[in-house]
């Protein structure tokens, strides 16, 4: 049996906005296991990114965490993430639980040196005395993470280095303090496919290396399909399937899943026509009653309009909310 | 087949400004040459800064070109002036990557499709009818006539901007990453859109793109860029199955396959290239790949490799398959 090093359970965010409450997400419970790829997948706005984020209490006003529980388990034992104070949870987050986000351009300081920022996330958790012996430290981080000649590149500002490089940076940061879980948001939208290849590669080593569990947060069905080990796929603030990487791509069973797969052109594949989805994806401030997808469900029927579906276990370890099953 | 449009060594190098001097040129497009024929869509690939768009705004005069031409039925587009230029604006249109700053913000979908019906003069009987006309070509309905961009979501965007350059009847239409900005889902419903009109109207299509899925699935030939140099062309499904230049092969490897099995064996067997691609500034001298490339040889690094047909309309600039 595999081990959870996070649960997750009915986390709910809402976003108070000029416009309305935003339910960004609701109910989102699931678990994440020692040493797993867990993928996070969904479009733009399903709420993928906000769910990686309120793990750590990571939410901005006006956004708030309204309801739920994050169960870590550290090594002295479990802790509810989301009743940690300010100050408990920076120990943890950043040190325990780490992040790498979408755009190297935009988590740098263009005003420090590379190995300065890497240094300085060391310090802030006592890990070395000072900044000096940071940087030291930064230029092995910056081997493990691949940079060509790091004693050089320590000293190198960010606007020095290409993309790909620069998110070498973010991971660099994101692993300076051998974290247990490394939160990855989007870490290779901004980047070209070949660039793309030998991060994922980085990410994949450095989890193998540290013993570490990743949370990858992604859009790209690609991506998941290489990397993951089980696949969580999110719908408008809410999750709809989760499940090996396997099941999810071999038997998807929620109609949006079905959708989403086969509207990605797959380029090993002579395909003729794409199937599309109709209509867009919902406005979060008054979404759909019952199931989210009902109106674009070519399957919907008279309960789906009225009646939110509960996640329920079809196989093993394979979850959808639909009222078909 | 009849050609559209044949592009012949066409050059475009970006002076970079001193104070005094100009220091030197980003070489964006680099003696390129290439044709599309009649009804086809022509794929053109490449990584960000390889110089597909340049390319795809340069064939339209969007942006002068350095040296070379473009035949567009049979006339050259670089020498046009007057009515014949503003004749080749009409038949020939271009859809931009992003749908948020190609559209008027102040303009309803009504204005924003008819001003460039008044600006070429087309007569047109009932103005409403036949603005209503063209979005139900694009799936939109007369309910969006009088609405302005902000109400409406990237991909009806994406439709609009489609409206508003079919309703000059184009013959050639430059398609620029028009799907990047959006989700998958929607991704397919504009792709689809995009055959059936071509299927309807006979357009040819130059289709710029980083994305291999998307160019496998919308392309007839394609053509791939590698630092301004074009390094493979041929029929889509052929290069797909036999890639023949070191980088194309590198390229298809890198795409993770929506597969799970699939990729995994792909993702064992994918060659280790290393590096980025270098600046356009002061490219690498002979092949532009060599480089990053494992098989270079000798020959590689001084002069550069010509384009030769290794198999029927099959194109490649690589050493390793052809001789000084």
């Amino acid at each position: 049996m595999p081990e959870p090093i996070l649960q997750v359970r009915d986390l709910t965010v809402h976003f108070y906005t000029y416009a309305g409450i935003v339910k960004a997400i609701e109910n989102v419970s699931f678990d994440v296991y020692k040493g797993e790829t867990f993928a996070l997948v969904g479009e733009t706005g399903c709420g993928k990114s906000v769910t990686s984020r309120a793990l750590t209490q990571l939410i901005e006003s006006p956004g708030r965490i309204v309801n739920g529980e994050v169960i870590y388990h550290s090594e002295k034992g479990p802790i509810d993430l989301l009743k940690l104070s300010e100050e408990e949870i920076r120990e943890i987050r950043g040190n325990e639980i780490a992040y790498i986000f979408q755009d190297p351009h935009a988590s740098l300081d263009p005003l420090y040196t590379v190995g300065y920022q890497i240094a300085e996330a060391i310090e802030v958790h006592g890990k070395v005395k000072n900044i000096k012996e940071g940087i030291k430290k930064a230029v092995d981080i910056l081997r493990a993470v691949l940079i060509p000649d790091p004693e050089k590149r320590v000293h190198n500002y960010p606007h020095e280095l290409s993309g790909g490089m620069k998110q070498r940076i973010v991971i660099g940061t994101g692993i300076a303090n051998n974290p247990r879980i490394l939160i990855a948001d989007e870490p290779t939208t901004a980047l070209d496919v070949t660039v793309q290849a030998q991060i994922l590669d980085l990410i994949n080593s450095l989890k193998e290396k540290y013993h570490a569990t990743v949370i990858l947060i992604t859009h790209n069905l690609g991506v998941v399909a290489e990397t993951a080990d089980r696949v969580a796929v999110m719908y408008a603030g809410k999750i709809v399937e989760i499940g090996s990487v396997e099941q999810i791509f071999k038997n998807p069973l929620h109609p949006y899943t079905k959708g989403l797969l086969k509207a990605v052109p797959n380029p090993m594949t002579k395909i003729e026509r794409l199937e599309a989805i109709p209509g867009t994806v919902p406005n979060l401030i008054t979404p759909p009653g019952g199931c989210r997808f009902h109106p674009r469900c070519p399957y919907a029927m008279e309960i789906c309009k009225k009646k939110v579906p509960k996640l329920v276990e079809i196989e093993d370890g394979h979850f959808v909310a639909c009222h078909i099953y | 087949m009849e050609k559209v449009l044949e592009v012949n060594r066409l050059k475009k190098y970006f002076p970079i400004k001193g104070l005094f001097f100009t220091k030197g040129y980003v070489k964006a497009v680099d003696d390129i040459s290439f044709e599309i024929y009649k009804g086809e869509t022509f794929g053109l690939v490449g990584e960000s800064g390889c110089g597909k768009t340049t390319t795809g705004r340069t064939i339209l005069r969007l942006i002068e070109p350095t040296s070379g031409e473009v035949i567009f039925k049979g006339k050259n587009v670089m020498e046009l002036k007057g009515d014949e230029l503003k004749q080749f604006r009409r038949e020939a249109q271009i859809m931009f990557q992003d749908p948020y700053s190609s559209l008027n913000p102040r303009q309803t979908v009504f204005e924003i499709i008819m001003e460039p019906v008044r600006f070429h003069g087309i007569h047109v009987d009932d103005p409403e009818e036949f603005v209503i006309k063209l979005l139900e070509s694009v799936g939109l309905n007369e309910m969006h006539l009088y609405r302005y961009p902000h109400e409406f979501s990237g991909g009806q965007r994406q439709r609009i901007a489609l409206a508003r350059l079919l309703a000059l009847r184009p013959e050639f239409i430059v398609l620029d990453e028009p799907t990047s900005a959006l989700d998958v889902s929607v991704q397919a419903n504009i792709l689809n859109t995009l055959k059936d009109l071509q299927q309807e109207f006979g357009f040819t299509y130059l289709f710029i793109s980083h994305d291999l899925g998307v160019v496998k699935y919308m392309s007839h030939r394609m053509g791939v860029m590698y630092l301004g140099k074009l390094v493979e062309i041929g029929p889509a499904d052929r290069i797909f199955e036999n890639p023949l230049h070191p980088y194309t092969q590198f390229l298809l490897s890198a795409i993770p396959v929506p597969d799970p099995k699939l990729a995994r064996e792909l993702k064992a067997k994918r060659q280790k290239i290393t590096g980025e691609p270098p600046s356009p500034i002061n490219p690498p001298s002979g092949c532009r790949f060599h480089p990053r490339c494992p098989y270079a040889k000798d020959i590689c690094n001084k002069e550069e490799p010509p384009l030769v047909e290794v198999e029927q309309d099959h194109y490649v600039a690589c050493w390793l398959y052809s001789k000084a």
